[in-house]
């Protein structure tokens, strides 16, 4: 398995920028989601790297091998586009040996290299089989198997998962995860599906109109958002934005929010008096019956353990996630208080984090 | 607004028994939501209860009156479909005055230009209603579908679905404000959908349904923390409720016949590993931002539990497991209830 390396990457169409300028680095082994809205290029990013599409600028390297130019049959690179789509009128051992007969590999060899592949996947018992038995996660198995017979440097996943419903996808998202961690094969996977993404990636590229905004892993996106879209666009319900005008001096432990001084982590930053963003994920959201800022609730969203408490207040519509235990009565009005450790500050006219301690080192794309 | 009720409501199609014995009873001002995957009989129920199904055996009644036999026509009930279905060459408030216009109704225009109004006001599509419904984005067009039932004063709505084929932006959108409108009008509503998190947000009252036959009906939280059976311990809750064979679980007092235990990802406690009976190893992690889903290997099960994501955990390492309020079930999935604590 290969290490990925991209380079200054920049693909146009016409006068259209699908790409602007993408720059990272996938370590051999590793999971890399590339997660954006439709139309952000993530799809073009990996049909570049596949081959499939020629860069406009930049370098694709693999293992160090510069292959921007090459072929895309003679990058050693398997693309998967969706992972439960089998020749039906094949057994199973036929469906995963296929790409080795269409290279014309000897039938033997060919015999060895799908046992290998299948009892990699614990799919062995299957070989004999019809593809139309299989349960979800044996097809998934089965196409991926496809996929590694080859050998191939990386894996590359355009969505695989996006045709199933949403209790499966995440089953399959586990499955999908697991065989990962046995053959642990260099992935690109390309979806706008959140879930997906944090649920597998070891890292994970948040791709907006053509721009990377952040690289980090999962966790780091979620805690540290680098821009507002990226807040926005992880996270279910998104993280609340309270718009307020005020200045910033390092050091500042508080921000003045409209009347009161709301609690933050310590600011690192010096900012003119200006529009800035005040980012509180839901479940930094807790009521506080003397709290300054007052809502009335608008709805209550019962989901077993937790539940959302949405409210209207002065400053707009947030939703707080906690625990269901929580009496709420719709329309009743209560204070609200926020996690002050866990707040975001972004600045409102570009949308980027303002740095304070809880950010550190947070890259920007 | 009225009461809507089935008793020992029977339908077959050929050799399948699509409906059987299902008696449930939707109070007036009430969402109730069936809850079932495809095959379950929820689309039969609402068409039985439009008329546009007979049943073979067993009756309908709307506000005490039985219509089992009525044609559809008559029953005042207002339907909406999982497809927007809208008259595509008409504008917004076109199509919300359809239903009002029907000569059988002679409701004068002015009338009918004030409760399109209201609808629309309700709906937050006022400033839309002179547009072409074909102009309308997704969610807007179901905002319409569902304003065209509401223009109307019918003794229930039935809605099948209606939220299936938007975003899941959107979806929670739509949810939330659904709710609101219902208990706005004080609208009887009986909703049929697969989606859980649907059924738990909105319904006052869920029926879990399957292979036909009302399993369980009771508020959100009724049937989540007091299942009746193992199916539908299952149903809710994300991740899914564990089980696990009761032989596993040495030293905890059970109820005698228990077969399987359930017990609720947040009921699954993990603390650092001292040598206790009931040890178990990490096996993947999963991140979602606000929480961990854990996996865990306990004797060759897989169990899955919540964690706080800066909580120090990492595959491979041992952990001792605590069970809070664990369900018990017998041999044939049904609930025993705990005698021993």
């Amino acid at each position: 398995m290969a290490q990925i390396r991209v380079e200054h990457l920049r693909k146009s169409f016409d006068r259209f920028t699908a790409v602007q300028d993408s720059n990272f680095t996938i370590e051999s082994g590793s999971f890399f989601a590339l997660l954006g809205p439709s139309g952000c290029g993530k799809t073009t990013t990996l049909r570049m790297i596949a081959g499939l599409e020629l860069p406009t600028g930049g370098r694709i390297l693999l293992d160090g091998e510069d292959v921007t130019f090459r072929r895309a049959a003679a990058r050693d690179i398997a693309f998967v586009f969706q992972l439960f789509a089998l020749y039906p009128h094949m057994d199973v051992e036929q469906n995963i040996g296929f790409p080795l007969k269409c290279q014309g590999m000897p039938r033997r060899e060919v015999r060895e290299r799908v046992g290998e592949t299948a009892r990699l996947l614990r799919i062995e018992h299957l070989l004999s089989g019809r593809t139309s038995k299989l349960s979800g996660g044996d097809r998934q198995r089965v196409a991926l198997g496809r996929a590694m017979v080859r050998r191939p440097k990386a894996f590359l996943m355009d969505e695989p998962l996006g045709a199933l419903d949403a209790e499966f996808r995440q089953l399959m998202c586990g499955e999908l995860r697991e065989l990962h961690d046995r053959i642990a094969a260099t992935t690109i996977y390309v979806t706008h599906d959140q879930h997906e993404a944090m649920s597998m990636a070891d890292h994970i590229a948040v791709m907006n109109t053509g721009r990377i905004e952040q690289i980090g892993s999962p966790q780091e996106i979620y805690d540290r958002p680098a821009s507002m879209f990226v807040a926005d666009f992880i996270g279910s319900p998104p993280m609340n934005f309270l718009r307020f005008e005020s200045g910033l001096q390092a050091g500042d432990r508080a921000v003045r929010f409209r009347d009161t001084s709301v609690p933050v982590p310590e600011i690192h930053e010096e900012r003119a008096a200006g529009p800035l963003v005040l980012g509180v994920r839901p479940e930094h959201v807790m009521f506080a019956d003397g709290a300054p800022m007052r809502g009335r609730v608008f709805g209550a969203e019962y989901l077993g353990t937790t539940q959302i408490v949405t409210v209207d207040t002065e400053q707009g519509r947030i939703k707080a996630r906690m625990s269901s235990r929580i009496p709420v009565q719709v329309g009743e009005t209560l204070g609200l208080a926020f996690r002050s450790e866990r707040l975001a500050l972004f600045d409102a006219q570009t949308g980027l984090a303002i740095q304070t301690a809880s950010y550190g080192g947070a890259s920007h794309g | 607004m009225a009461n809507v009720a089935l008793r020992n409501v029977n339908k077959r199609f050929g050799h399948v028994e699509a409906v059987r014995g299902l008696s449930l009873a939707i109070n007036h001002g009430e969402f109730v939501v069936l809850l079932g995957p495809s095959g379950a009989g929820k689309t039969t129920t609402l068409r039985l209860i439009t008329g546009l199904e007979r049943p073979d055996a067993g009756s309908i009644s709307i506000n005490g009156r039985d219509v089992t036999g009525d044609p559809p026509g008559s029953r005042d009930i207002a339907f909406v479909f999982q497809q927007y279905s809208l008259y595509p060459h008409l504008t917004v408030y076109d199509n919300l005055a359809f239903p009002l216009r029907s000569p059988a109704r002679r409701i004068p225009e002015t009338v009918i230009r004030k409760r399109v109004e209201q609808t629309a006001e309700l709906l937050q599509i006022a400033s839309k209603l002179g547009n072409r419904a074909t102009r309308l984005s997704g969610g807007e067009m179901q905002r319409v579908a569902i304003g065209r039932a509401l223009v109307r004063d019918p003794a229930i709505y039935l809605m099948d679905e209606p939220l299936s084929s938007l975003d899941a932006k959107l979806r929670a959108e739509l949810r939330l404000e659904l709710k609101r409108i219902q208990v706005e009008l004080g609208a009887t509503i009986l909703y049929v959908t697969h989606d859980q998190v649907e059924a738990m947000t909105m319904a006052s009252r869920i029926g879990v349904i399957k292979g036909g036959e009302l399993l369980q009906v009771g508020t959100p939280r009724e049937i989540y923390e007091n299942p009746g059976d193992r199916y539908v311990a299952g149903r809710l809750g994300t991740p899914q409720i564990n089980f696990l064979p009761a032989g596993l679980i040495p030293e905890v007092a059970m109820p005698a016949g228990t077969e399987t235990i359930g017990i609720r990802t947040e009921h699954l406690r993990i603390a650092k590993a001292n040598g206790g009976a009931i040890t178990g190893r990490v096996h993947r992690i999963e991140r979602l931002g606000d929480q961990n889903h854990v996996y865990l290997e306990y004797r060759g099960q897989t169990l899955v539990t919540l964690a706080d994501p800066h909580q120090p955990l990492e595959a491979g390492q041992d952990v001792e497991l605590q069970l809070v309020n664990p369900l018990y079930f017998d041999a044939a999935g049904r609930r025993l209830m705990a005698t021993v604590h």
